[in-house]
């Protein structure tokens, strides 16, 4: 079944356009990688997505139903969380309650604190402390800690990698596996091709707000991926 | 290589020109076709036109939302008041030092209020007024509670005859507007008002670009300030009487004009006319209702607000790209590819 | 002796300012928002709280159970019918509308009131003070409040730091935009935190009421007040609030013992005074 389609999406900031008609689907439990340089529209697909941007209604469809139209704490309640890009915890709240807010949508579901600090133990001894006095890897935990706790059908994952050693990456994308093994969807976003890459069944490419290449990752030509990021 | 040259007028605009040289010269002679009535409220519209266009300046260009400019009615009135009163100083004269000493008053409250941001400077300049009409209502030289008259001497310094000092005092008031919209014109036109601009379209942005942010604000803050005094002489010398509350009267001199900007039009120079003008013509339709039109014109305020916060002439900018006053800067191509707007 | 008396009475009167702050600090913190009505609404919970007086025979305080539930009513439809639309816009809007709601509030209440003075009247309590050894006197009422200010803002730390609600007040107020990405309702979060602030607001308004005299156009004065308690206090400190209310207190009782038309500039003064000299107030906090 279809769980995410965009069609022919298209995305403003005021009066600049950032996305042209980007065609885009998402199975259940699959995980589709969304590639790109900086300023391709990455960050605006995934925000379009999630309802922080106007779209049209039936741009974006969801378990069959338009959600274009719908703010983003409806689309919160209808399954899909956002891990957005630069982590972006609560400074005035402790791990802990940054966790806690992600249960405010109210969803059920296999994800509560017990699991998420079995999923990520390192962040159980520091949940008392406030958000920023954490690393930059543990808050990347955090983060995506926070997002599972809404329960969602589909993690939108902005820029895991940003800004984060090699070896902590390699542990965060070690536990997207777990994720995946619940059914939940995943769009990986990112500027490190090989990681989302390898973590992907399928990539999209964009290059200036327009799709610029999409397939199956398996196999797939890195010359030709690189062509089309670079929009050669 | 096309040829690029700078534009400042526009055609609309030099047909407005036109039209103002001609309702300006019938206002200045009004004294000859007009009654006294009919000059007190055009006077009166005058200087409500010229305190708009100062606020405009202030709040819609330099980002300075200030609810307390009434401050400096009353410092200005009440240095008309002191000077001709103790100090037997020539009425002219001390009309003209009004001004001057309202914008050295603002100096030392600068200092104070631009500590803060946003509403919190509003609030504090609103704070910053009423200390100033207390400390009127304490000091007994300046009539403590109950204020200061103009004596019978004084009026006559301006004119022995009734008729000629009516007419006198309107022609202030339409020379202190001019002059006020004059200098509001040409700071707009300079490299300030370029700066004003950037500053009013996003001042972050303008002061990574090298605008001195903070000397301009300054700048515009005193000159508001001194203008804004000038007419506060002006307008308690029509009234004979100040006293603090009237002096220091945030309806008065605050609600109202901020009421003209922003219907007519915030950060336009064409806004504070029309508001001007939909103001004076609401206030003679309600006047019978008392406060209820003061409850519409809060209203009314706050749905231009929600629904068009640049105000009528906002909307008619965005609708049919007017300028009537030429401050803008257009960009012309030699070849017919069309101007490229500021 | 008597100067000790003073003071004591100044610092107790913060606890005025202090409940007069908290709606004002609530919808700045949260929503970003100032309020200019801020003042007016505390005025009109007094002539809510008079009307209700008349009505049902209750006593101010016992008026409270009808007061409070109206004005927390008041506050989210104001905040989720009007005062939501304008936060996108930035600066001007908020202000203006505010404002505007002010100039009908106190128009409206003219009307309905005419321009005369009025009071709620408690009774006993009002006049009753505590003697103690050596001429120290110190008002029951003032205590009362100071300990009402107290509890109050005890009870906010409380909601704001142990309950769901309000861990998302706070990260609405550290920010919006990821908030409403983790499931959180903005309008209606704000709604309820006007709300509740009118709860508070409308609280100070009613005892402020027993205190002193109230007229449609006394509005301004206590918003002023209001807004010197939280610069001196500090801003996103609710406990350097009370402590910024103390402060005011204590200056205009000091103005007030040199003369008594001092008070209220003498209080101007010291706002100003720490504007220039400490700007972020005592305490503060709020990171912006």
């Amino acid at each position: 079944m279809m769980l995410l389609q965009t069609q022919n999406l298209s995305a403003f900031y005021g009066d600049f356009q950032a996305l042209f008609g980007i065609d885009l689907q998402v199975e259940e439990g699959e995980t589709v990688a969304v590639i790109g340089a900086n300023g391709a529209g990455k960050t605006t697909l995934l925000r379009a997505i999630a309802g922080a941007l106007e779209t049209a209604p039936e741009a974006v469809i969801f378990g069959g139903q338009p959600i274009g139209h719908k703010t983003p704490h409806e689309i919160v309640r209808l399954g899909i969380a956002m891990v957005p890009e630069g982590r972006r915890l609560f400074p005035s709240l402790s791990v802990e309650e940054n966790l806690l807010l992600g249960t405010h949508s109210e969803r059920s579901g296999p994800w509560n604190l017990k699991r998420v600090y079995e999923l990520f133990p390192r962040i159980f001894e520091l949940r008392r402390l406030p958000a920023p006095s954490l690393s930059g890897g543990q808050q990347q935990m955090a983060a995506v800690g926070r997002a599972l706790m809404s329960n969602p059908r589909l993690l939108l994952c902005d820029e895991l990698s940003l800004g984060l050693a090699p070896v902590v990456i390699r542990d965060i994308y070690e536990t997207l596996g777990s994720i995946t093994a619940e059914g939940t969807a995943i769009i990986l976003v990112e500027q490190d091709i090989n990681r989302a890459l390898d973590a992907s069944s399928r990539f999209y490419c964009l290059q200036e707000g327009r799709l610029a290449l999409t397939a199956p990752t398996k196999n797939f030509d890195r010359a030709a991926i690189t062509a089309a990021y670079f929009g050669l | 290589m096309q040829s690029v040259h700078v534009e400042r007028a526009t055609k609309t605009s030099r047909v407005f020109a036109v039209f103002a040289a001609l309702l300006l010269a019938a206002l200045v002679a009004m004294p000859w076709w007009g009654d006294a009535g009919d000059m007190r409220l055009v006077g009166e519209m005058a200087y409500y036109l010229a305190l708009a266009q100062l606020w405009n300046l202030l709040a819609g260009y330099a980002g300075l939302v200030s609810v307390g400019q009434q401050a400096y009615v009353g410092l200005g009135g009440y240095a008309l008041f002191y000077l001709t009163g103790e100090w037997n100083t020539n009425v002219y004269v001390a009309l003209l030092l009004a001004g001057p000493f309202a914008g050295l008053m603002s100096i030392p409250v600068s200092f104070a209020v631009f500590r803060l941001r946003g509403a919190y400077f509003a609030v504090g300049t609103w704070v910053v007024s009423e200390v100033f009409a207390l400390f009127a209502s304490l000091i007994a030289v300046l009539g403590a509670g109950s204020g200061l008259s103009l004596t019978p001497a004084i009026l006559r310094e301006v004119s022995s005859h009734r008729d000629v000092r009516d007419a006198i005092l309107y022609l202030l008031s339409l020379a202190i507007a001019v002059l006020v919209f004059a200098i509001v014109y040409v700071l707009l036109r300079s490299r300030h008002g370029l700066a004003l601009t950037a500053i009013r379209d996003s001042e972050p942005a303008s002061a990574s670009l090298g605008v001195n942010t903070f000397r301009t604000k300054f700048i515009v803050y005193i000159v508001t300030a001194a203008c804004t005094g000038l007419i506060g002489g002006l307008i308690f010398l029509q009234k004979l009487r100040i006293s603090p509350e009237a002096g220091f009267s945030i309806n008065d001199w605050t609600v109202v004009v901020i009421f003209m900007v922003v219907i007519g039009g915030i950060g336009t120079l064409e806004g504070p006319f029309i508001g001007m003008l939909i103001y004076f013509v609401l206030r003679e339709l309600l006047a019978d209702y008392g406060t209820i039109y003061l409850m519409l014109m809060g209203a009314i305020a706050i749905a231009v607000m929600l629904k068009a916060p640049f105000g009528l002439w906002g909307w008619v900018i965005q609708r049919y790209d007017l300028q009537l006053f030429p401050v803008g800067r257009r960009l012309m191509l030699a070849a017919s590819e069309g101007p490229f707007k500021d | 002796m008597d100067w000790i008396n003073i003071l004591i009475q100044g610092g107790l009167l913060g606890g005025f300012y202090a409940l007069f702050a908290i709606g004002l600090s609530m919808s700045f913190g949260i929503m970003r928002l100032v309020n200019i009505a801020h003042g007016d609404l505390i005025v009109l919970s007094a002539y809510v709280a008079l009307l209700a007086t008349w009505y049902t025979g209750f006593d101010p305080f016992l008026s409270l159970i009808i007061v409070l539930p109206i004005m927390f009513v008041l506050g989210y439809a104001l905040q989720r019918g009007l005062l939501n639309q304008t936060l996108a816009g930035g600066l001007l809007p908020p202000l203006l509308v505010t404002f505007g709601i002010s100039i009908i509030i106190q128009n409206g209440l003219l009307q309905a009131f005419g321009a005369y003075d009025h009071r709620l009247q408690e009774g006993q309590i009002e006049t009753a003070s505590l003697k103690f050894p050596g001429g120290l006197s110190v008002g029951v009422y003032p205590l009362v409040v100071f300990a009402v200010a107290t509890f109050a803002i005890a009870c906010l730390q409380l909601l704001f730091y142990r309950t769901r609600l309000g861990r998302a007040f706070r990260a609405v107020s550290d920010d919006a935009d990821t908030a409403e990405l983790m499931g959180i309702d903005n309008r209606k979060l704000y709604a309820v935190a006007l709300g509740i602030a009118m709860i508070f607001t409308a609280l100070a308004g009613v005892l402020f009421g027993i205190r002193t005299i109230f007229a449609p156009l006394s509005g301004p004065i206590r918003l002023i007040l209001a807004f010197e308690a939280v610069i001196i206090g500090g801003l996103g400190s609710l406990w350097g609030t009370l402590v910024g209310g103390v402060a005011l207190g204590l200056a205009q009782a000091i103005g007030a013992a040199l003369d008594p038309t001092w008070q209220i500039l003498a209080g101007h003064l010291a706002f100003l005074a720490i504007l220039i000299v400490r700007p972020s107030g005592l305490f503060p906090r709020t990171r912006d």
